[in-house]
This record gives structure tokens, C-alpha cells and sequence, in this order.
């Protein structure tokens, strides 16, 4: 690693402010951070610590909307009462991150921020229509995932906290790469009313929503309904574990799997 | 930088450069090489040690966060040099391990699954240990050795 200068702030304010910096990177749970820092690929001249900050941490429901600040780690979602009761999908979801010491340390804002193609967290967050919560401003899901590793953040703006509003029911299923546990293809369903929208993760180079399995879900929410779909593999990524044929076949397994869940949970 | 937390119930000050790795601030530094380095790349577990209590990557950590908190090592696990941890004794009885170089962070992790589920099924071992490689035991006799550690653990508390 090269040298860099540490701040561990422990407000919003002085965290912008220290990330206003040139060559400046926000640490927050450090699981993609520290080991990119390791081999390389990222250098920066300071790294600012977010774990000071008390008001970016905890989850709280208030009235239907399900709220998680963003340097919540994984395994706090993972074993969180609240979540369990209002949206058990995304427990679920954080339970099956990476390892538990992974999960001890990785944060959703972290996850989120860094929109890794396989991550699972973005899925959800797409899924569920979330509102992402910044430094500046409030961000709704649907505009916030640009591209592969790209979000619509802008430089020193940071991830405060996530609002969720508590679906009918939702539910998420993975493939997993035994080695990383990444998803090789995941998908997030959610239902509120008429509206099922599916969200598909580490199939093609960032999260989306796959039109015809929602379609063919908001005729009928079952996972025989999804039989015949296939999907588009023209964008998929193709690697050593899975190309992008075997990826788009997994990805309408994955649905079906997680609109079973999703029935079998409830998930209001 | 400056840093000071405590270490296996001891208060540490240590001056490092803020891109410092825990566990090279652990090996290099203060000498306890009971922390191993398998993978640094944060996927074997040789390395795990407790962060206020939970089970982390000691090679994925900046020491610079460290200040204030609190870290255990496999180092201060046992209370004397004849006085191993329940969870080692069950390690040593039931062969669960060959070479070693897994062990430190196997122990770590095993611990820390009991303190939160004290009595924990096979399966729930398993899913436990997933950051955890083994190249040598096949993990039959690791799972073995966290069943009867847990038990231990149980009847000393």
C-alpha cells in the first residue's frame, strides 16, 4: 500500500469537509477498500474513517418506511428484530454476505456506494425503490446506479442513510460463487400492490430491472409464471465461472427461487 | 501516528504509518506471530482475531482504527502456559488440526460464534467457519473440535 494521511471525523460536516481534499477516499466498512488499496489498483493521499460518525449507524422503522444509516454493517441487518419483521428479505440478504468476519466489518452505504456488478445489497436497494439518503441531497433509487462501479454520488458526497418502504412481500435469491460469495447472478423481488419489480445483480456490469419477468409476475405472482422468460444475455459478463448463456439461465432460476421466498415470507 | 487501545486486557501505544495493516502491526511490530497471514487478500481467515469481542480480518483492518478499542489475539486466549482455552483443549483432543497454520484464526472465530450462540448446530458451525480455509483437515474434525469446544465452554461458564 502506499502512504496516505488518516481522519477518523465524527461528524457529516467535518467528514465533507476532510473529503473536499484532492486525492481524498471515505472508508467505510474497508472490504473493498483496503484489500484494492493492497493490490493497487486504487491509490489515494488521505483516507477519511466514517466510523466515528454515531448519526450514520442503526436502524429504525418509522411508520411504513424502513430506515438504515449507511455505515450499518451487515451483520447488525442481518440479526436486526426490525428488519426481520418489516422486510425478512433484506436480513436474508445480509446474512449471505461474503463471510462473518466480512460481515462484521462491511457496511450497506459502503456496498451500495461502491455498486460492485455482484454485489447484493444494490439489487435490493433498486428493488425496493429505496431513497438514498446523502450528504446533499436525496437520491431515489431508480436514478442512482449509472454502470458498472458507478453511482450517481458526486466527488466527497457520501451515503447518510437508506429509507426502505416496507413492501407486501419481497424476496431475494443468489447464486454464489463458493469462493467469493459473490453473486455469479441474484435476483431481488419486490411486491407492493400491482407493482412487482425484479432486479437482477452480477449477471451484466451493474444491476437492473428485468422487464419481462416483472411483467409476466404482475399477471402472476408465482414462480411458474416465469417458465417460458428467458433473458437477453447480449450484455452479460462472461469470466472464468460462468458465461453470459449459463449467467441469464441462472438469473430466471434466481427470480423464481425468490419469488418462492417471497411467498413462503410474507415480507409485511 | 500515534494509536493506543487495548490489547489481550493490556493497554498498547504503538506509533505507526496510518496505511499500516493490524496484522502486520500485530506480527512485525509487537511480536505475537500467533496471527498468521495466509491470503492477505481477506478470504483464508488465518489471520482473524476479536474487535470489541467480534471476529474480524486483521489483514483487511487499518491499524489507525483501532484506537480506543479493543482487540484479542490467539495469544490471549489461554490463562497460563498450562491453562489452554476450552476451545484449544477441544481443538488438541479431537484432532482438529494438522499443520496448524489455520488454527489461530479458526479458534477466533469458533470463540466468537460461541459467545453469541453458545450451543451451535453443525450446520450453524459450518456456515460460521465459511472465511475460514483448511487445506489439511478436510474441516470433519474442526466441526468436531467446535461442537465439544462449545460444550467446554458451556460447562466452564
Amino acid at each position: 500500500m502506499k502512504a496516505f494521511s488518516f481522519e477518523k471525523p465524527s461528524s457529516i460536516e467535518a467528514a465533507v469537509a476532510a473529503l473536499g481534499a484532492e486525492e481524498t477516499l471515505p472508508l467505510a466498512g474497508g472490504m473493498t477498500l483496503i484489500p484494492t488499496l493492497k493490490q493497487r489498483l486504487a491509490d489515494c493521499a488521505a483516507v477519511v474513517d466514517l466510523s466515528g460518525i454515531a448519526e450514520m449507524s442503526g436502524i429504525s422503522l418509522e411508520g411504513d418506511m424502513l430506515v438504515i444509516g449507511a455505515m450499518t454493517r451487515h451483520a447488525e441487518v442481518a440479526g436486526s428484530d426490525v428488519v426481520m419483521k418489516a422486510i425478512p428479505a433484506l436480513a436474508k440478504l445480509a446474512a449471505r454476505i461474503g463471510d462473518q468476519q466480512v460481515r462484521h466489518r462491511g457496511t450497506i452505504g459502503g456496498s451500495v456506494a461502491n455498486n460492485d456488478p455482484a454485489a447484493d445489497y444494490p439489487s435490493a436497494v433498486l428493488a425496493l425503490g429505496a431513497d438514498i439518503v446523502t450528504s446533499k441531497r436525496t437520491i431515489s433509487a431508480d436514478a442512482f446506479f449509472l454502470g458498472m462501479f458507478e453511482t450517481a454520488l458526486e466527488p466527497g458526497e457520501i451515503i447518510v442513510s437508506f429509507r426502505f418502504r416496507v413492501p407486501e412481500k419481497a424476496g431475494y435469491a443468489k447464486f454464489a460463487s463458493p469462493a467469493s460469495r459473490y453473486a455469479l447472478a441474484g435476483v431481488f423481488i419486490a411486491k407492493r400492490g400491482d407493482v412487482v419489480r425484479a432486479v437482477v445483480t452480477g449477471a451484466g456490469p451493474c444491476v437492473f430491472r428485468a422487464a419481462d419477468i416483472e411483467d409476466a409476475l404482475m399477471k402472476d405472482f408465482a414462480p411458474h409464471a416465469l417458465d417460458r422468460i428467458s433473458i437477453d444475455s447480449t450484455d452479460f459478463m462472461s469470466d472464468i465461472h460462468a458465461d453470459k448463456q449459463y449467467r441469464a439461465h441462472l438469473a430466471v432460476v434466481m427470480a423464481k427461487r425468490a419469488v418462492k421466498a417471497a411467498l413462503e415470507e410474507g415480507g409485511s | 501516528m500515534k494509536i493506543t487501545f487495548t490489547l489481550n486486557d493490556r493497554p498498547v501505544t504503538a506509533d505507526v504509518a496510518p496505511s499500516t495493516l493490524v496484522s502486520d502491526l500485530l506480527r512485525d511490530t509487537l511480536d505475537l506471530t500467533g496471527t498468521h497471514v495466509g491470503c492477505e487478500t481477506s478470504q483464508c481467515g488465518a489471520c482473524v482475531i476479536h474487535l470489541n469481542g467480534s471476529s474480524v480480518k486483521s489483514c483487511t483492518l487499518l491499524a489507525a482504527s483501532l484506537e480506543g478499542q479493543e482487540v484479542r489475539t490467539v495469544e490471549g486466549l489461554a490463562k497460563g502456559p498450562n491453562e489452554l482455552h476450552p476451545m484449544q483443549v477441544a481443538f488438541r483432543e479431537n484432532h482438529g488440526l494438522q499443520c496448524g497454520f489455520c488454527t489461530p484464526g479458526m479458534l477466533m472465530a469458533s470463540i466468537d460464534l460461541v459467545s453469541k450462540n453458545p450451543d451451535p448446530t453443525e450446520e450453524e458451525v459450518r456456515e460460521w467457519l465459511e472465511g475460514n480455509m483448511c487445506r489439511c483437515t478436510g474441516y470433519q474434525n474442526i466441526v468436531k473440535s467446535v461442537i465439544a469446544g462449545a460444550q467446554a465452554m458451556r460447562n466452564a461458564s
